[in-house]
């Protein structure tokens, strides 16, 4: 009985209260308030960024995070369980050094004459190497299940290579690719770490979301920091909560 | 009458006996291209950025880096980032277990709601959390006066740092703890209930034995998660230097003030013991992996 009630008053400090309290200052104003603030057009593209480069980033990471996973389970070659443990290394590494890797040979500098620093691909850049592994974590226990006679099967009576993937491989790997697109879009609007130091924090070109929302606090404005943050937390939560819905439905389809 | 997929197929594309050789050519190819391709991009996003950035911080030999990493604020900021985590880790190992319990074992009304709020600081950016600290302890914040009445300061110093490093890498011990769990069963706690063991024994002898190395897997992401966060513990610390700078806020501002040495440096300590989880990660899965199989 103890232990629950100290574990209510755990949660409700550090996640209950804090998250009242923003929708309390977020609402401080009225919805026509809050609406100016999400309106405002700094606040508005750096939204508008923030979606449009999540939305490309969970692209990409769909297809090559595919391939990947593809390739980790059904091909062999030297060095296959060093790539493995390296997929893993943009969730144990510091997002500001992740930023930082990036700009050191994508940046100024870059001894491949590649100068990403202060565009929008520095954005998207970033997003794809924190946001890499949940696609490939997610649909490699799915492959590794995923029982090859059927493939055979398919394949043995005429299926062309690119027919048994698009029917047979995908549909059973479509949940999987959902839910890791659904984490990678909900990780990609609120990342901010490793966007600090290679995109210049431009506003109206390179600000995204987070970084819109920490300057806004610096400058004391916490209704308007408050306003964007609840925005953006709305739509990670809808995008998680309707993509769970989605796979449920699906499993219980192929079931 | 509706011709299945299968037949649909076989119409369209007899198989050809004989083109075994060339099917099997073809599936190589196939297996190579999807190689290079994987690799390629696994190189280009990550490994090379990776190993230039070690490049760049020993280029000029282990001088510099040395007394980068020795620079009175460097190690500062090092064993803050490592006090901050001595607290934020063991509070979070605890109460994550005790979570995991109560979502796995508990049988009360509205449990989803409990499993919602654990989960919810995945999908809250870490700037986020950061203000909504400040919007409940900060000196505006609703129990700002109250704090300040009681000369506690929570927002911008130490408590404040480890608050908000406890909340970012609150999930991660309990989510790696149920699924441990739920595959335990409920049997040997019941039998040791049953010869008499007080629920406290039988958390010890038998609940917690069969389920630590999900814990330790959970303990190592949660201390890796909490050694490099920087967005939240940027806005609560208020980056005082030498104070309230831990190793991540120290990288960025090494960086922007034009010591890339330093900022390198550090940021290699970090990728370093980034590595050392990686590796701590690949063991504790392989050694789960091996008892599985037997």
């Amino acid at each position: 009985m103890v232990g629950k009630g100290l574990l209510g008053i755990y949660l409700t400090a550090l996640v209950l209260l804090p998250i009242a309290a923003l929708l309390s200052k977020a609402s401080s104003g009225g919805t026509s308030a809050f609406w100016r603030e999400i309106t405002s057009p700094e606040a508005l593209a750096a939204i508008k960024l923030t979606l449009a480069a999540s939305a490309i980033v969970v692209v990409i990471n769909a297809i090559f995070g595919t391939v990947i996973a593809w390739v980790l389970v059904r091909d062999e070659f030297p060095g296959k369980n060093f790539v493995n443990a390296l997929i893993d290394l943009p969730f144990a590494l510091p997002t500001i050094v992740a930023g930082l890797v990036l700009l050191s040979l994508y940046g100024k500098g870059s001894p491949v004459g590649i100068n990403v620093a202060f565009t929008r691909a520095a954005v998207g850049l970033a997003l794809l190497f924190v946001t890499l592994p949940f696609v490939v974590r997610s649909v490699q226990p799915v492959l590794l299940e995923l029982d090859v006679s059927m493939e055979e099967a398919a394949a043995s009576l005429g299926a062309r290579p690119l027919t048994v993937l698009r029917r047979v491989v995908l549909p059973s790997l479509a949940p999987a690719i959902i839910s890791g697109v659904a984490l990678s879009f909900a990780r990609a609007l609120g990342e901010f770490g490793s966007l600090v130091l290679i995109t210049g924090n431009l506003p109206f070109k390179t600000e995204v979301g987070s970084v819109y929302i920490f300057g806004q606090i610096q400058n004391e404005s916490l209704p308007t920091a408050a306003a964007v943050s609840v925005a953006l937390l709305f739509v990670a939560l809808l995008v998680l909560g309707v993509l769970q819905f989605a796979s449920r439905r699906q499993s219980r389809h192929v079931l | 009458m509706s011709i299945s997929p299968a037949a649909g197929i076989g119409a369209r594309r007899p198989p050809v006996r004989g083109s075994a050789e060339a099917e099997a050519r073809a599936a190589r190819a196939r297996r190579l291209g999807a190689r290079t391709i994987a690799l390629g991009y696994l190189a280009l996003l990550l490994l090379a950025p990776v190993a230039m950035i070690f490049y760049r911080t020993f280029e000029h030999g282990l001088g510099p880096v040395w007394s980068a990493v020795t620079a009175p604020n460097a190690q500062r900021a090092f064993w803050l980032s490592l006090e901050v985590v001595a607290i934020a880790v063991p509070l979070n190992t605890i109460f994550g277990v005790g979570m995991a319990l109560l979502l796995e074992r508990g049988r009360f009304r509205g449990k989803w709601i409990l499993g919602v709020l654990i989960d919810l600081p995945f999908a809250i950016s870490p700037v986020v959390v950061g203000l909504a600290l400040v919007l409940v302890y900060g000196k505006t914040g609703w129990f700002g006066d109250w704090l300040a009445e009681n000369g506690i300061q929570v927002i911008f110093s130490m408590p404040g740092m480890v608050l908000a490093t406890a909340v970012v890498s609150l999930p991660f011990v309990a989510r790696e703890t149920v699924p441990v769990l739920h595959e335990l069963g409920t049997d040997s706690e019941q039998a040791a209930a049953t010869l008499g063991a007080s629920s406290w024994q039988t958390f010890w002898r038998v609940t917690l034995p069969g389920i630590r190395w999900g814990v330790v897997y959970g303990v190592v992401l949660t201390t890796a998660r909490a050694l490099g966060e920087f967005g939240a513990v940027s806005i609560v610390s208020g980056r005082i230097e030498g104070q309230t700078q831990t190793l991540p806020l120290y990288v960025q501002d090494r960086f922007e003030n034009f010591d890339s040495t330093g900022a390198y440096a550090a940021a290699v300590v970090l990728a370093l013991l980034a590595l050392a989880t990686l590796l701590a990660m690949t063991l504790l899965t392989r050694r789960a992996h091996r008892k599985a199989g037997t």
